[in-house]
Formats: C-alpha cells, sequence, structure tokens
C-alpha cells in the first residue's frame, strides 16, 4: 500500500504530473506541486469557498477533495480566466469596474463560481444568482458590489 | 489543519470495497462525496487508518425507476436531486428540498447516501428519508439488507450502519398520490445547517374537506430526524383550517427535543418549529388545492 500516488491531471489546458502524499488536499496539490497559486486556502473545512475551482466543468471545494480524486480530471483554475496575454475575462473586467473585490482573498473563489453558473444560466436572475453565491464568503465588500460585478459580467457575456 | 497519516484505496468494484472494509474490521472509512469526511479529516476529528474511496465505482453511480418510487446509488451526487427528470417527476419534493441543500459548489460533490449515511439531524436528506418512508440498502462483504428510515437514524451521527456496510442504495417510494408534500427550514444563512426544519405532508378527505393523513417530521431539534405523531393526529379527521395547524403546531413544540447551542436557544428552536409547522401545512394544502 502506497502512501503516495502519481497523479496526472489536466489543469486550464495543460498537462501535469506529481507525486503527492494521498492525505493531501486538491488545494494543496495545485498550490505546492503544481506552483498554481491563484487558488486560496481559507478554512480548510468547506466553508468558505475561497478554494472553489472547477472539475469536469464543475464548481468544487478543492480543500476538501483529496488530490489522488483528482487523477485523471480536467480542472479549472482562476489561472484559467485571462487570456495567455493578460486579457482579462469579462468576469474579471466586470468584478474590477464595480469592485467587487476589496482584500481579494476570496475573489478566485467567487470567480470561479460565477463561471459555472454564467455558463449554466446565462439569463440568471437575482435569486439565483445569490443562490449561486450563497457558498462563497468575503469579508469585506458586504456582497453588493459582487452581486453587482456578476450582473455586469452576465450582460456582457450575453451581449458578446 | 491537514488529516492524520492513512492508508487509501479506490476500488473499482463494489466487490473489492467491501472486502477492504472486511479486511479492515472498524478501522476504514468509506469516503463518497467527502463533504462531510473530508473537514473531520482535516480538523483530525476523525482518524482512519484506511480511506475507502467509492467514487471510482462506475456502478453506485445511479438514479433509476425502483416500483413507482426511485431508487438512488451511493455515490449520485446531490446535484441529480436538481437535474434528473426521473426525481421530478416520481419525487418532487426531493427537488424542492434541494435548494436548502448547502450550496451548488457543494452539490457537486455531495453525495444523497452520503448525507443519509452521515446522519446529521440538522440535514435535509435524513428527514426526507424518514417523512417519505425511504428504504436503505446496507451491504457488507457477506450481505445485503433493507433497513427503513425508522430504525436506521439511531442518535446524532449514529445509523444501523455496522463498520464493514456500505449504504448502496436508497429507495424512496413515490408518495401517494391524494397527498401534498413541503420543505421548509430557518437556518442563519442560506445554505447553512437549519437552526429548525419540516418535511410536511398532507391528505384530504376529498369530501368532507377534514384531513385523511398528515406526516410531520422535524430537523435540527433532537438527536435524529424527529417524526411527531402526536401533532400528526392532531390534525387527523379535523378540517383543513387554522385551528388545526395551530394545534398541530403546539403539539410539535413538546414533541421535539431541541438542545442549546451557539446557533440557537432551545426555546427559539421550539418557537421556529411550530411557526415552520403552520407554514409547511399552509403550503401543503395549497399545493392540494392545485392538483
Amino acid at each position: 500500500m502506497a502512501t503516495t500516488r502519481t497523479i496526472k491531471l489536466r489543469v486550464n489546458g495543460a498537462d501535469y504530473e506529481g507525486t503527492a502524499e494521498v492525505r493531501k488536499t486538491l488545494v494543496d496539490f495545485l498550490r505546492e506541486d503544481l506552483g498554481l497559486t491563484g487558488t486560496n486556502v481559507g478554512c480548510e473545512h468547506g466553508v468558505c469557498g475561497a478554494c472553489t475551482i472547477l472539475m469536469n466543468g464543475e464548481t468544487v471545494r478543492s480543500c476538501i477533495m483529496l488530490a489522488a480524486q483528482a487523477d485523471g480530471a480536467e480542472l479549472m483554475t482562476v489561472e484559467g480566466l485571462a487570456k495567455p496575454g493578460g486579457e482579462l475575462h469579462p468576469i474579471q473586467e466586470a468584478f474590477r469596474e464595480k469592485h467587487g473585490l476589496q482584500c481579494g482573498f476570496c475573489t478566485p473563489g467567487f470567480l470561479m463560481t460565477t463561471y459555472e453558473l454564467l455558463h449554466k444560466h446565462p439569463d440568471a436572475d437575482e435569486e439565483e444568482i445569490k443562490e449561486w453565491l450563497s457558498g462563497n464568503l468575503c469579508r469585506c465588500t458586504g456582497y453588493q458590489d459582487i452581486l453587482e460585478s456578476v450582473k455586469l459580467a452576465a450582460s456582457r457575456l450575453r451581449n458578446r | 489543519m491537514k488529516p492524520a497519516k492513512f492508508d487509501y484505496y479506490d476500488p473499482r468494484s463494489l466487490e473489492e470495497a467491501l472486502a477492504l472494509l472486511d479486511t479492515h474490521q472498524g478501522d476504514g472509512k468509506v469516503l463518497a462525496g467527502g463533504q462531510s469526511l473530508m473537514p473531520l479529516l482535516n480538523m483530525r476529528l476523525a482518524r482512519p487508518n484506511i480511506v475507502v474511496d467509492i467514487n471510482r465505482i462506475k456502478e453506485l453511480n445511479y438514479v433509476r425507476a425502483s416500483d413507482g418510487g426511485i431508487a438512488i446509488g451511493a455515490i449520485a451526487r446531490q446535484r441529480a436531486l436538481q437535474t434528473e427528470k426521473l426525481i421530478a417527476e416520481r419525487v418532487p419534493i426531493l427537488q424542492e428540498a434541494a435548494y436548502y441543500i448547502a450550496h451548488p459548489q457543494i452539490r457537486s460533490r455531495g453525495t444523497i447516501c452520503g448525507s443519509i449515511a452521515h446522519a446529521d439531524p440538522a440535514a435535509e436528506l435524513p428527514a426526507l428519508a424518514l417523512a417519505l418512508d425511504a428504504e436503505m440498502t446496507l451491504t457488507s462483504a457477506k450481505a445485503a439488507r433493507t433497513v427503513g428510515a425508522e430504525t436506521f437514524f439511531q442518535s446524532f451521527f449514529t445509523t444501523a450502519l455496522e463498520a464493514n456496510e456500505i449504504l448502496t442504495e436508497v429507495r424512496f417510494p413515490a408518495p401517494r398520490k391524494d397527498s401534498a408534500w413541503s420543505v421548509l427550514e430557518i437556518s442563519r444563512r442560506h445554505g447553512d445547517f437549519a437552526i429548525a426544519g419540516i418535511v410536511a405532508g398532507l391528505a384530504l378527505d376529498p369530501d368532507r374537506q377534514v384531513i385523511r393523513r398528515a406526516r410531520l417530521v422535524y430537523f435540527g431539534v433532537g438527536a435524529t430526524p424527529v417524526r411527531v405523531t402526536a401533532a400528526e393526529e392532531a390534525l387527523i379527521g379535523q378540517a383543513a383550517l387554522e385551528p388545526a395547524f395551530e394545534a398541530a403546531a403546539q403539539s410539535a413544540k413538546q414533541g421535539i427535543d431541541p438542545s442549546n447551542d451557539i446557533h440557537a436557544t432551545e426555546e427559539y428552536r421550539r418557537a421556529v418549529a411550530a411557526t415552520l409547522t403552520k407554514r409547511a401545512l399552509r403550503a401543503a394544502l395549497q399545493k392540494l388545492g392545485k392538483n
């Protein structure tokens, strides 16, 4: 019984391979082994949403998954939003314009949640947006500007 | 906070998973969606020697028709409650309840069976299982047995599951055609565990508009989901009007066993349960009117 695992996965379109202890969480693997430090580690028990990423197209908490469980998976992290040249994604643009962040710690999680929401429900109304955002905590903004950011991003993505 | 060391297995078949649990009798933990177990591991409140991850056992990922109702396999995700047409058609109250179950980012991983096996008394799915007379299949390397919800939930986080068993399937029968159901809860923030919640079912005698059957199950107010039969009896044979609902609410207040904790006092939980009783009965009655 090996206490380490070789993990092969795809993150933001690129193939990665690494070896990790089986008890290592996915977020620690992303940050420490793959060097993808955009995803933040917040509460480490699935409450705050800072570590939210997409796995096979669905948002998940990467702090309450094991890295070994992502072997063979396709992930998207906040690093996958902007274009390679650095041009921000419309969701990021909207958060910047509407002050959808202050300290920025929770932002990667909010962006990834918004990404799945607007991808699957481009016409989401305010109630739906609130339901999705309820899984991410922010201690700075009071949420109103985040809500405005998501609404702006939604309208821009619809009219693109 | 990082998990203590454990040996990790992710078998491809149920047989292998059951053999592992049998070999490591009492030393192993089953990892399904992980939305409760992983926090416990991270905080080292759980320190199993063996983790048996059942996520790669494809045969356990299903929602299918079973008699008039539905059967749900061990790794079907909570999101299936909202996406599977079969659930919406046959047991629509499950679809309605999904809105209260944590958040989309949790429901993508969290499993229906996992929530029932974890048996958090403030969770929705155990209460739904009790209210709807769900049956659970508990499978070990040697045998499979069926346990009804009324005997499955034993105490806080404690069920009829033995250490060498996996909850492989839950079956929800279709509610009877003449009944309507509603689910409601109060929590501090949307998606939190309930301070108090209710699953209520109602059926009327078509001629006399009196209540023929009632089912009242509460969560967040005891060691398990709590069915209050005295409150149900306060409704049966009565006109489906406010006085009967009020009597049921008062009865429910006495029939539950809430505790004081950082989220709410015992007294507050009783008051919430009473209010939710009336609201849930009105909502069920309204649905009956639409049928």
